[in-house]
């Protein structure tokens, strides 16, 4: 007797649950051989609000934690990512084509780019902070915070799940949440990641993952009040000057679109990019 | 009017109780009418309202309902740390509720602590209704809210004092120890005492609201109960909740006493009000409520002398929807007041 396929559901991840797309639309995922592989949830503008709403809640709690502890939750990511590193492989050899040689390495690579980004998480404030001259008895001290909400167009081209863990990772590592746009074509790590990040300690709302089209999703994002920083790493193919100029009307803080293999790669600047610098004076024991 | 209704309409509320009653409204004469109330079909309630709230209300539709819900709340502020400056900046919102869109209208009532009525009507100023028609209403919560827990003469110096300030409407809490220990009589008796310390010197009387408290009163059976005995002595609306405690106002609760509001209009031919209070929060929750009013007694009820939202933060989100309205793009919880 033969055994029926179970076929997996790729659902958003929003607010750390699993909602289907609340305009109940799906789209069909193909393989790169144009084989049907599974329906993702196309998620709409009311998803991206409900992601907005849910990333702003969760705020408080990541930005408050301290970096030290974020660093421990980013690096437990990875660590559950080792854990399921077969399960990734399968779906990038099967979405983009690739051998499982390439896709194994893709993964080690996202791998180390979580902790890469962890390590950061306690050391950045050194580096992008400063303690500034003053002709006074007094402290006087710039440390960044983070910006708040930040929306990512993920890179759309490139692998899958390297792409998507290179424009969320920087992002949180100041203490900002995130709601992204999954790379539209490959969207099945992204939803496997969300998986992930639901069982390791990162709190429910602080990734919101939305699979669909970025064209219909992003000008919605970009003019959202509510959304401090829009990242459009993969917003090349989009009418992303339109974007920026959407996003200027509520101040939110924009980073403008790359390609090619190198996007997003991994840099202090990335983690610098969403955050905002506070100036403080402080009084200085006078013993 | 039915020839029933119109010799009910001649009736003052004492008269129209005895006449509904049989007799005075004692206990054992009070539980004979109310214990013969058809039971409610829980299930089928909860069916109801379920359904109500699932309609779809869009584009021009849920402008207008946005509208009409702003005009409907008693911007509520009930906080044991309230100031004077604090009700201040709330009676500044009930005003403007939206600072960058002055075609925004403004709310039906600020509703707060009996010691702060004088607070709010002096910031009100000239914008304070005072029994007119337009304007602002200052309600006060009274009768030692929200326990309800004190002797029948402080609740009626608590309610005096608030009316002397210049209070147009009185919340007052029944006994819900009474009540529930089956003691119609003395909840009666309190009702009809408080509603004649809402006299005013001019002999005009106070608005009148009577909250059930529903989350404690355990079934819906009670709270149609409760809802009739409000009614019968005298009361002017009846509101679901005090909103310090959970579960506050639902779906099902509201629709059930919208359903006595009915039955009571046509009996006798009156209108009541109804205000759902506490737990509202969201525009989709209040346009569920428009909904189920429109259905259950008809849209002449969705004007503030029948209807009221008692709610604080509810306003908050239905400015952000309606600037989503205006402007074209979600907005944020920046371009709103902090309450």
């Amino acid at each position: 007797m033969t055994r029926l396929a179970v076929p997996k559901t790729y659902k958003l991840y929003i607010g750390g649950k699993f909602p289907r797309s609340e305009s109940g639309r799906v789209y069909e995922i193909r393989s790169h051989g144009g084989d049907f592989l599974a329906n993702a949830a196309q998620a709409s503008r009311k998803d991206a609000r409900d992601a907005v709403v849910a990333a702003r809640s969760a705020l408080g709690g990541w930005a408050g934690a301290t970096a030290y502890n974020r660093g421990q939750v980013l690096y437990r990511i990875a660590e559950l990512l080792e854990g399921r590193r077969v399960q990734f492989i399968d779906e990038i050899v099967q979405t983009e084509g690739v051998t499982p040689a390439a896709a194994s390495a893709q993964v080690d690579e996202a791998i180390d780019r979580w902790v890469w980004y962890a390590g950061w998480a306690d050391k950045y404030v050194q580096v992008a902070g400063n303690a500034n001259p003053v002709s006074g008895p007094y402290f006087n001290i710039s440390v960044p915070e983070p910006t708040g909400v930040v929306a990512i167009i993920a890179p759309q081209s490139g692998g899958s799940l390297l792409g998507l863990v290179s424009a969320v990772a920087p992002a949180l590592v100041a203490g900002n949440t995130v709601v992204v746009i999954a790379n539209e074509k490959m969207p099945l790590s992204a939803v496997s990641l969300g998986e992930v990040l639901a069982t390791s300690d990162v709190p429910g709302g602080v990734v919101n993952i939305l699979t669909g089209s970025p064209a219909e999703m992003a000008p919605w994002l970009a003019s959202h009040a509510d959304v401090n920083a829009i990242d459009l790493v993969g917003a090349g193919e989009l009418d992303w000057v339109h974007l920026q100029i959407d996003a200027a009307e509520t101040l939110t803080r924009v980073l403008q679109p790359e390609n090619g293999p190198d996007a997003a790669s991994p840099s202090l600047a990335r983690i610098v990019a969403f955050t905002e610098t506070k100036t403080i004076w402080h009084t200085k024991g006078l013993i | 009017m039915t020839s029933s209704q119109l010799a009910m309409a001649q009736l003052n509320t004492g008269e129209r109780a005895l006449a509904l009653l049989g007799g005075e409204a004692t206990d054992a004469n009070l539980r004979r009418y109310l214990h013969g109330i058809p039971g409610i079909d829980a299930v089928g309630l909860e069916q109801r309202a379920a359904d109500l709230g699932s309609r779809s209300v869009k584009t021009s539709s849920k402008k207008w309902a946005l509208d009409k819900i702003i005009s409907l709340i008693d911007l509520t502020t009930l906080e044991g740390a309230d100031t004077p400056g604090k009700v201040r900046s709330l009676v500044g919102k009930a005003l403007t509720p939206d600072a960058g869109d002055p075609a925004c209208p403004r709310v039906a009532a600020v509703c707060v602590y009996g010691d702060l009525v004088p607070v709010a009507v002096e910031a009100l100023g000239s914008a304070h209704a005072a029994g007119s028609d337009v304007g602002i209403n200052v309600a006060a919560v009274a009768t030692a809210f929200p326990s309800g827990r004190a002797s029948l003469a402080v609740k009626l110096a608590d309610v005096g004092d608030a009316v002397r300030a210049g209070a147009d409407e009185i919340d007052m809490v029944i006994d819900r120890g009474a009540f529930l220990s089956g003691r119609f009589g003395q909840v009666y008796d309190e009702i009809v005492a408080v509603k004649e310390a809402c006299r005013r010197v001019d002999g005009s009387y106070a608005h009148l609201k009577v909250i059930l408290e529903t989350g404690e009163l355990n079934t819906y059976d009670n709270v149609r109960r409760a809802s009739w005995l409000a009614i019968l002595a005298g009361g002017d609306f009846i509101k679901t909740s005090t909103g310090k405690m959970a579960p506050a106002a639902t779906l099902p609760v509201t629709l059930s006493m919208l359903e006595v509001v009915r039955d009571w209009k046509r009996l006798t031919g009156a209108r009541v009000g109804v205000k759902p209070a506490g737990g509202i929060r969201t525009s989709k929750d209040a346009i569920k409520y428009v909904v189920t009013v429109a259905e259950t007694v008809g849209e002449e009820w969705l004007t503030p002398s029948l209807f009221r939202f008692g709610a604080s933060s509810l306003l908050n989100d239905v400015l952000m929807q309606r600037q989503k309205m205006t402007t074209g793009h979600y907005s944020g919880p920046d371009y709103v007041t902090i309450d």
